[in-house]
């Protein structure tokens, strides 16, 4: 029986990472779905609002749940401006302009955050309520992993009934499958995708927030990680809020185990199976039969 | 215009085209700099050589990025590929003359990239740019984790590189030897992508770059194309890195890591790709940049080479040498009223 409690709790560590690894990928995979655009600057919108949230936390003292609102709100702002100025720019161009930009602002935003606060890692300060551990009936677990499941269930729920049931969720729906015809019924392409970029930006800021405690929050965050993210919409599949929840438990609870039981050749395994899925099924392992 | 269409060999175009692998009267100017480099800074041999290498590393990546059009993120696996093959046969007493253990690079890594490349190149976008960057994060995680054969993190240091045909010394302090090594092997690889791009088989890269649907339809073998363009390319690359692993004589994992495969996609884009004398122009501005601002500033760097890539890919897609291009066609435009 100490086995079976003993597998449990990894099991729900390796699902708490990978609710943040969802929250933050979701946006990813969706606006890629729409605009088809390489956005590996993502990591960077991550990592901006793991910062606002840590930063808000420690020295305004706001509140943790407030905070995280808080740093949606910003980084969402922020990732307008960029989509409106910047992005737009570049929605035609060939892929390797598009990755050569956001890399470009990966290095900018590292470097800003290196100058203006500096390399050292900053720490997440829990609230006293979500400290320590719950009785879960089976086993004694902490309690910020299972407010992270929690959490993560409600965000799959309601981006999932969003997705599904709402009239904006349709029309994305729509563009990601085919994108001519969805303008030619005339959906706004443009201002669809500025309001999901900015929703999705908003997302990774509260991933990168909600994870800060176990991932950490340094500038190099921002590519860190990006390997991490890009794996799960590649294997999620582009456009596809439950295949990324899917591939995000996925890799999350593989990452936790593999970490748990050979500690050096996790990561290997992980590269390696990536390549097997992509091979097999290049279009993402949850993607549905429409190209 | 209707006297040049009666014989179509004749027409200008077709001129032009029969003559574009004709050397250029400017061309010898590049190799007579570097030349004159190896006079005038007796001192900074070792950043030359640096430069070279990275020349011939960021020709490799023109192959495949600039003609075939293939965005590879994972670039630096091939380099990684050669270095080590250098590295670990010198280290464990095999095999270390400098000549064939650089022809043993090139073979290992154009096997690596064959492999890779049959598996790769059956995706394209998205799903490539993931699998390229997979294959070589695997294969530096595999560096890391074989700590025997490889020197896991800290790498292979002082390899026994004996003198070079028995008769010049590899001095890592003075590294004439080096300079005039890399230069010959540059200069070699150099004519052989030169007559690979002009050649039939080059100009079907081009046109799978531009329209790979239409190379199907006129039956153009694409996939098998792009398969050895991606093998020759590998290989180049993989005397890029078997040259670094002799010139520093030491081997580590920074020849394989994102890093350096994104130093050698900056400095194809910042010279211009799919070019050829993008790799040397691109070279030599982001290197000159980094051996004085690198070391000083850091993060300042960090933060201005980010902004070179925004500025480059919103405003200058062709790098310095298409910048050059348009101020010329200007020029003359100005000088020559239609």
């Amino acid at each position: 029986m100490i086995f079976g409690v003993d597998v449990a709790s990894m099991i729900l560590g390796g699902v708490a990472a990978g609710m943040v690894l969802f929250i933050v990928s979701v946006g990813l995979s969706v606006t890629m779905g729409l605009m088809g655009f390489v956005n590996l600057a993502h990591g960077a919108f991550a990592m901006l609002g793991g910062y606002v949230i840590v930063l808000s936390m420690n020295y305004w003292g706001v509140p943790f749940l407030p905070a995280l609102a808080f740093g949606f709100v910003v980084t969402a702002a922020v990732s307008v401006v960029f989509e409106r100025t910047l992005y737009a720019r570049l929605y035609r161009a060939a892929e390797l302009e598009q990755v050569l930009f956001t890399i470009g602002l990966v290095f900018m935003t590292i470097a800003s955050v290196t100058l203006l606060i500096g390399p050292e890692n900053q720490q997440l300060r829990l609230p006293a309520m979500l400290q320590g551990q719950v009785n879960l009936g089976f086993t004694q677990y902490r309690t910020y992993s299972v407010f992270l499941i929690a959490t993560g269930i409600i965000i799959v729920l309601g981006l999932w009934l969003g997705f599904e049931r709402t009239r904006i969720g349709a029309q994305i729906r729509a563009t990601v499958d085919n994108r001519r015809m969805a303008e030619s019924l005339g959906i706004n392409v443009n201002r669809l995708f500025t309001l999901t970029f900015a929703f999705g930006s908003g997302m990774a800021a509260l991933g990168g927030g909600l994870g800060a405690e176990f991932l950490g929050l340094d500038p190099q965050y921002a590519l860190k990680y990006l390997v991490y993210f890009l794996i799960v919409v590649a294997v999620g599949g582009l456009g596809r809020v439950t295949g990324v929840f899917y591939a995000a438990l996925l890799i999350g609870v593989l990452d936790f185990v593999l970490k748990k039981y050979i500690p050096k050749g996790g990561t290997l395994f992980i590269y390696g199976l990536t390549i097997l899925l992509l091979l097999w099924r290049p279009q993402g392992l949850f993607a549905g039969k429409s190209t | 215009m209707i006297a040049p269409a009666l014989n179509p060999a004749l027409h200008p175009a077709a001129l032009a085209f029969a003559g574009r692998h004709q050397p250029r009267v400017w061309e010898p100017i590049v190799w007579i700099l570097a030349l004159v480099f190896y006079f005038a800074f007796p001192n900074h041999l070792g950043f030359g050589t640096e430069l070279l290498i990275t020349i011939l590393f960021a020709l490799s990546l023109d192959l495949v990025l600039g003609y075939a059009g293939i965005v590879t993120l994972g670039h630096a696996a091939f380099f990684g590929v050669g270095a080590y093959t250098v590295g670990m046969l010198a280290y464990h007493g095999f095999w270390n003359e400098p000549i064939s253990s650089l022809m043993l690079a090139a073979i290992v890594a154009a096997l690596v990239g064959l492999g890779s490349g049959l598996v790769l190149l059956r995706t394209q976008g998205l799903t490539l740019l993931m699998l390229s960057l997979c294959t070589m994060a695997l294969l530096e995680e595999a560096a890391n984790l074989g700590h025997e054969y490889t020197g896991g993190f800290d790498g292979l240091a002082s390899l026994p590189i004996p003198k070079l045909l028995g008769l010049f010394e590899f001095n890592p302090l003075y590294p004439r030897t080096q300079y005039v090594y890399v230069l010959t092997v540059l200069f070699i690889s150099f004519l052989f992508i030169r007559t690979v791009v002009y050649s039939p088989f080059g100009q079907s890269l081009t046109g799978i770059r531009e329209n790979t649907l239409r190379m199907h339809a006129v039956g153009s073998p694409v996939r098998a194309r792009l398969v050895t363009c991606y093998t020759i390319s590998a290989a180049i690359a993989g005397i890029a890195g078997g040259l670094w692993a002799q010139a520093n004589a030491y081997v580590n994992l920074t020849t394989l890591g994102l890093d350096r495969a994104a130093m050698v996609l900056i400095v194809l884009i910042l010279g211009g790709c799919g070019r050829m004398y993008g790799a040397f122009v691109g070279a030599v501005a982001y290197m000159v940049l980094a051996h004085f601002l690198a070391k000083l500033y850091p993060t300042a760097w960090q933060l201005g080479l980010g902004f070179l890539l925004v500025v480059i890919a919103l405003f200058a897609r062709n790098g310095i040498l298409g910048i050059g291009e348009a101020l010329l066609r200007r020029f003359r435009a100005k000088r020559m009223p239609r």
